[in-house]
Parts: C-alpha cells; sequence; structure tokens
C-alpha cells in the first residue's frame, strides 16, 4: 500500500494511493455530499454530481467518488464554484421528485433530504417540466415508485452484486430514463425474488417495502384475535431504529412494546424454528437412510425459493417439503392454539415481524394455505414495527424488559436464535441430527466450523458416529447459484445444503433497519462492513444464554407432538406444516 | 410470453456464439439481430442473455437507449428523417411532418400495411447535402416537403410491379 501528499483546503495529509477523493477526504474527516455512490465503490456510476470538488490537475470540477487522488493533488471542497455546483446537482435531482416528503415511508432515513440539507437547496429553484412517472404495487413485497427515483443505480448494482440477478436496469434515455425491471414490469411479472435489497439501498422512497399496517389496523377495529410472532433477526436489529448501538439486542423491550401495542399473544417465531428442526432434522435423516434425493436443501427463505422456482425448476425436489418457521408457526396457531382456546381459526389474524419483504410474498402463496386459510395473514418488517411503536407514543427505550407469552408455545432453544444468520439453520440442524444419529447430546454443542455472516459459500464434513456429512451453506444467489448448478451437473459431494436469500441470511434481510453512514454520523466509517458480524454477535450470545440449545429438547415441542402431531413428519404435521413447490416461468 | 420458434432460437444463439472471444460482445449481437429480424422483443433478448450472462433488464436499456434498434418490427422501408442541427435549420421538420401527414404515421411508427416505418434521427453526418433523407440506405439529399410525395409514389408503384409480377 503505498502513500500520497495531498492537500485538502491547503492542509497538508497522506492517503492511501488509490482511493478516491471522497474516501480520501473522509479518511482526513471532511464529508461531502454523495449519493449514487455507495458501500466502497458497490456502486459506482459517477451519476448524481452531487459529490463535486475542485482538484488540480483536473478540467473543471470532478465527481470526488470517481476520481482517484494523486501524487501532489490540491483539493478544494470549499470553494464558492463547488459549493454552487454541489448545490445545483441537488436542486436539478429535486426539481424531477415528486417532494412529498411527509407521507413517504423513507422520512428519516432519506439521504436526499439529507444532502438536500447539506447543500442548502432552495424551493423551486429549477420548476419545470416532470418526467411522467410509475407506481408499481403489483408485488407483495415491493413498491416501486419512479417519481422518487434518482436514476443513482444503486439499486441495480446491488441486486447484480448480490445475486447476479440483475432485475433492474436503466430503461430508454435523457429525460425519459427510469429504472425498472426490462419492459417496464411490475416485480410481480420479471424473475424478481422480492427479497428487498434494493430497498435496503434506495436512497429515496423510490423503492419500499409494501407496508401492510393498514391490514392489521383493519384486523384489530374488526375485533380479531389478532396474534403477533417475531423473527429471531428482528431482535438483533430493531434497537437501531430507537438509536442503540448496531447489534444491540433489544427482546426484552420489543415484547414489551409488541404487548402495549394491543396483540392479543405475543410469540417468539423461534418456537417455529425449533418445529421446523425436528420436521426437516427428519426429513434429512429418511433422505440419508432411505435414498432420497440428495442434496437436501433448507427452505426457510422465501427470496431462495423464489429464485429456486424461476431457475433451478428442475432440482425443486432437492428443497426440503418444510414450511419457513413463521408459517409453521401460523398453521399451529390457527390449528392447535386455536382449539385449545376454542377459538374459529377465522377470527384469528396471525402478523408475523420479519427482517424481510420476500415473506411479504411468501404468506400469500396458494400452496402455504391449509383449507383455504392462510397461515400468516400480514408480514410487517422489522421497520415497519418501528413505525408502530413511534406512532404509539411508546418510547422504546423507557419500555421494561419482558418476557414472550409462555403458553403452549412459548419455549424456545438456542437453535431457534441463530436460525437468523447464514450457517445457523443448518447448525441447529446438525444439533438435533447429532442426537439422532448418536442417541446423545454433542459434548460441545457448537458447530462453529458452520458459522459466518457474509455471503459466499462455506462448507464443512462432519463424521458423526460414522456417518459422514457433508455441508455447505450459501447466502446471496450469486453463491447458491454456484452450488446449484454443481448439483445440476451431478457433480454435487454434498448431503444438506443451507440456502439464504440475502448476504449474511436473515441479520441483513430486505426489511431489516437501513444502514447508512451518511446518516448515522457517531458511527465508524466502516459501520457497512461490520453491521452483518454485529448482528449476528447479538443472536449468538442469545443462543448462548439459553438453557435449552437443541430443537429436540424444548418441552413445549414435545407437548406439541405428544398431544396433536404425534411423530414429525407424520400424515398430521404434512397437512399442517409441509408444501409444495413449482417452476415459474420468468417473464410471464 | 410468446415463445420463439425452434430455428429463429437456434439463428440467435449462433449470432450470439459469433462473439463468445469479444469482451464486450452485446452491441454486436444485438446489431446483426435488428439487421436479420428488423426488431429485437424480449424473447429475443431472454435468449441473448442466456447466452452472454448479461441480464435482461441491461440489454433491454440497451435497446431501447440507442434508436438504431427497435423492440417492435419495423416496415418494408424505413425512412429515416435527419433533424440534426444542420437539417433541421434546412426544414427537415417539414419533410418529417409531410412524410407523417401523408402516411398517417407519427415517428417512430410503421404503418398499418408494414410497408413504411418513419423514423427521426439525430444528425447522420450528412450535413453538406441537408435536409437527408435515407430509405433503406439510399439518401435523398436536399430533401423538400413538396417533393415528399413523389419519393413515396416511386415506392408504391414499386410494391405494385412486385405484386403484378407475383400475380403473373
Amino acid at each position: 500500500m503505498s502513500i500520497v501528499n495531498i492537500k485538502i483546503e491547503g492542509i497538508p495529509y497522506q492517503v492511501e494511493d488509490g482511493l478516491t477523493i471522497l474516501e480520501a477526504a473522509k479518511a482526513c474527516g471532511y464529508e461531502i455530499p454523495s449519493l449514487c455512490a455507495f458501500n466502497h465503490g458497490e456502486c459506482n456510476a459517477g451519476s448524481c454530481r452531487v459529490c463535486l470538488v475542485e482538484a488540480t490537475g483536473a478540467r473543471g470540477l470532478v465527481a470526488s467518488c470517481v476520481y482517484p487522488v494523486s501524487e501532489g493533488m490540491e483539493v478544494r471542497i470549499n470553494t464558492p464554484a463547488a459549493v454552487e455546483a454541489r448545490r445545483h446537482s441537488v436542486e436539478l435531482l429535486l426539481s424531477n421528485h415528486n417532494q412529498n416528503c411527509q407521507a413517504c415511508d423513507k422520512n428519516g432515513w432519506c439521504e436526499l433530504l439529507h444532502a438536500a440539507k447539506l447543500v442548502g437547496a432552495r424551493e423551486g429553484a429549477y420548476a419545470g417540466e416532470h418526467a411522467e412517472t410509475f407506481v408499481d404495487e403489483l408485488a407483495p413485497g415491493l413498491i416501486r415508485d419512479t417519481s422518487k427515483c434518482i436514476l443513482c443505480g444503486r439499486c441495480i448494482a446491488r441486486c447484480q452484486n448480490a445475486h447476479g440477478l440483475g432485475i433492474l436496469g436503466f430503461e430508454n434515455r435523457g429525460f425519459n430514463t427510469i429504472v425498472s425491471p426490462a419492459e417496464n414490469r411490475s416485480f410481480a411479472d420479471s424473475p424478481c425474488i422480492q427479497c428487498g435489497q434494493c430497498v435496503s439501498v434506495c436512497p429515496t422512497g423510490a423503492l419500499m417495502e409494501h407496508s401492510e399496517i393498514d391490514k392489521v389496523d383493519e384486523a384489530f377495529r374488526a375485533g380479531k384475535h389478532v396474534i403477533v410472532q417475531a423473527a429471531p433477526a428482528v431482535r438483533a436489529a430493531l434497537g437501531e431504529e430507537f438509536g442503540y448501538p448496531i447489534g444491540t439486542p433489544v427482546t426484552g423491550k420489543m415484547i414489551a412494546a409488541l404487548r402495549r401495542l394491543g396483540f392479543e399473544r405475543v410469540y417468539d417465531v423461534n418456537f417455529g424454528a425449533d418445529l421446523t428442526i425436528m420436521e426437516e432434522g427428519t426429513e434429512l435423516l429418511g433422505r440419508l437412510t432411505n435414498g432420497g434425493v440428495l442434496p437436501m436443501i433448507t427452505s426457510c427463505s422465501p427470496g431462495w425459493i423464489n429464485y429456486a422456482e424461476y431457475n433451478y425448476g428442475d432440482l425443486l425436489d432437492h428443497l426440503s417439503s418444510c414450511k419457513s418457521p413463521h408459517q409453521m408457526q401460523g398453521a399451529v396457531i390457527k390449528s392447535y392454539w386455536a382449539e385449545q382456546h376454542g377459538v374459529d381459526p377465522k377470527d384469528i389474524f396471525v402478523v408475523s415481524i420479519m427482517p424481510c419483504v420476500a415473506k411479504k410474498y411468501e404468506k400469500d402463496r396458494e400452496q402455504l394455505k391449509v383449507n383455504g386459510i392462510p397461515d400468516v395473514d400480514a408480514v410487517l418488517t422489522t421497520r415497519e414495527l418501528a413505525r408502530l411503536i413511534m406512532r404509539s407514543g411508546m418510547r422504546f427505550n423507557k419500555l421494561p424488559d419482558e418476557e414472550w407469552d409462555q403458553d403452549i408455545m412459548g419455549d424456545y432453544s438456542g437453535a431457534g436464535v441463530i436460525f437468523g444468520v447464514t450457517g445457523g439453520v443448518m447448525e441447529a440442524a446438525l444439533r438435533t441430527v447429532y442426537f439422532k444419529l448418536t442417541g446423545k447430546e454433542k459434548d460441545k454443542i457448537t458447530f462453529e466450523e458452520v458459522r459466518g455472516h457474509e455471503a459466499g459459500i462455506r462448507e464443512a464434513s462432519l463424521d458423526i458416529n460414522g456417518t459422514t456429512v457433508n455441508v455447505a451453506m450459501a447466502s446471496g444467489m450469486r453463491s447458491a447459484k454456484i452450488l446449484l448448478d454443481e448439483i445440476r451437473e451431478g457433480k454435487s459431494k454434498y448431503h444438506f445444503i443451507e440456502i439464504m436469500g440475502c448476504p449474511g441470511g436473515c441479520i441483513n434481510g430486505g426489511g431489516q433497519p437501513y444502514v447508512r453512514p451518511s446518516l448515522l454520523p457517531d458511527e465508524d466509517d466502516d459501520i457497512l462492513e461490520t453491521y452483518k458480524e454485529k448482528r449476528a454477535r447479538a443472536l449468538y450470545s442469545e443462543d448462548e444464554r439459553q438453557v435449552i440449545r437443541q430443537s429436540h429438547n424444548n418441552p413445549q415441542i414435545k407437548e406439541l407432538y405428544e398431544k396433536y402431531l404425534g411423530e414429525p413428519n407424520s400424515h398430521k404435521a404434512h397437512e399442517l406444516l409441509h408444501t409444495t413447490y413449482q417452476a415459474k416461468e420468468r417473464f410471464r | 410470453m410468446g415463445k420463439l420458434q425452434e430455428a429463429a432460437e437456434r439463428k440467435i444463439r449462433d449470432i450470439c456464439r459469433r462473439y463468445v472471444d469479444e469482451k464486450t460482445p452485446l452491441m454486436m449481437i444485438l446489431s446483426d439481430i435488428q439487421n436479420e429480424y428488423g426488431y429485437i422483443p424480449l424473447e429475443v433478448q431472454e435468449v441473448v442473455s442466456e447466452e452472454t450472462g448479461i441480464s435482461v433488464a441491461e440489454i433491454y436499456g440497451v435497446v431501447t437507449f440507442y434508436s438504431f434498434f427497435s423492440l417492435t418490427p419495423k416496415g418494408k422501408y424505413v425512412i429515416g428523417c435527419c433533424l440534426g442541427t444542420a437539417c433541421y435549420v434546412k426544414g427537415g421538420q417539414q419533410v418529417i411532418d409531410r412524410f407523417s401527414e401523408l402516411l398517417h404515421i407519427a415517428p417512430g411508427e410503421t404503418t398499418e400495411d408494414g410497408l413504411f416505418t418513419l423514423d427521426a434521427l439525430r444528425c447522420i453526418g450528412a450535413c453538406g447535402i441537408a435536409p437527408a433523407v435515407t430509405i433503406n440506405g439510399t439518401v435523398y439529399p436536399k430533401m423538400t416537403a413538396s417533393r415528399v410525395n413523389e419519393v413515396i409514389a416511386t415506392y408504391l408503384i414499386e410494391e405494385e410491379k412486385a405484386k403484378g409480377v407475383a400475380a403473373e
């Protein structure tokens, strides 16, 4: 790594060669407003022109996000020309933006609004023609509103980097340019997996989750039995919405908040996760011993299921037939719980709090209904839960720590908690498979070799009582594709594969709080490098705190099987807890 | 989505494979397909995407960026009216307006009988003969609105002749 000497506003600095002016200035304590530049060059379109500065050796002003530093360069950020140019850039973006900030769900997290403040944008500086706009609300997970799009290209880069999918692209040209799926189609009519990674990186409200807060309000108004269940990854990130440092688990306060929001029961999806392990572990053992289709692949992530159905219709036999944990738990609530409490399933409204937007799509799947009744009625993201809490008048940090409702599905094991991170489902399953194969618990309960928190592929080979089990974990479809192509070519050596749609797993789901360095001035600059690890650590620490750490030792799970389901993979279990898949045409 | 005929799909795959050694083959592939078929619909873009690994959205973006590429079939005769600065100053707008009026189509559209497509072009580099019009590669220099009728007539007469020959 070589060092170059530069000057910023006449002050000499030494910075790493190869950095852009924007990065170098940041290292020297400057925050040049920028919009399209994102995540250390993940998006470097240089398209928004908000980060213009003066630099010696360059003609005119340069976009600091793409212009590299060089020896002897003198950078000026605060000259009248540069200040004015940055303001004009933002004003021009605003001139073709609907500016309906008060009714936008990105309010508070909008980087365009933040940039407008930084550069001192004036009202109506460039009043003029607006481009024709489109709103796509057809997909259950996502909304795309071109009236708020600034054409930065971050969503395009993320879809390509995370999944190699490239659902979104620039279309047409000049004033008519839009960012959209091919043919300006809806996400619903293109092979979009609805993971919501594009929503995570969109600096404005152009890409948003499809909010279901109204549905939940309506259920309360209609006097339904409104029951809530929250996924493991939510507790590791919800605190960020209320100013807690990244990676602070806020389980107790979240439960207290949910109870005060009026939910009749407050359950942890970890119970459903334990149930998933019982079913999926049994299915795996069955396939291993009966010559079933291998490798078996997990089916918890609806983004991944979507990807498989669009792109690997020939491999659907490899998917576990298990529903995802919140769907299983929803099905149990509307059958077992309903019977125990003498309630008609039609009067129950199950709300899942998820780190995910694809779950919004998942809950509507026809294959996931039992006797025509959906397992889950509404899915709210972690961010939507934060909005519910904010409007309720509660002060989140003043809430006490409370416990989950304990009746019939309140217990959960540490194995369920770690579902929220890549490798977690695998580890949870292995704890139970180990017990089933050896008849005893593993001395050291954890399987460190399968852990991770980033995109990519990890693999491990385990010897369990003389049985070799080769496993692999992938998150992000770009990685998953490699494992899937191996299976297609008949070269896969694995028995069991865990695939998660989002890079890093649910902790980095498309419904999690935004991670925006420019809006979190107190966080380290490398926050985008570390947030996944921090959130993952929050889940592993909760696992360590649990007394019961294997799904099969959860007493209420045992009770559920004894009283209601019989054995794992029984007829009843199949009716309630398992599902089917169908290949889908990519462009309908 | 409509399905491509097998022969057409094979042909498109062949075109893509001509350029496997190219670093950035997309423009060449799309040019060849445009020349071969006269348009590049989404079904075709999907095949190109499979062959090249470039996403459909990106291909669609390129097709809609360059006016040379078309998403819909073009007519038998493609009339290109230059509206670059020189041609515009010399009356290019009146020429294209007259074509529009006589053929009952707006620029970018194709006549119902599939004979004519009218395109507005940016500078085609023939400023010396402004306003310039090209029809399937034939250049009509220093066009005027009053000559438009006559030019269209020559193509219609050719069509009639071709029909007559076919009838015999």
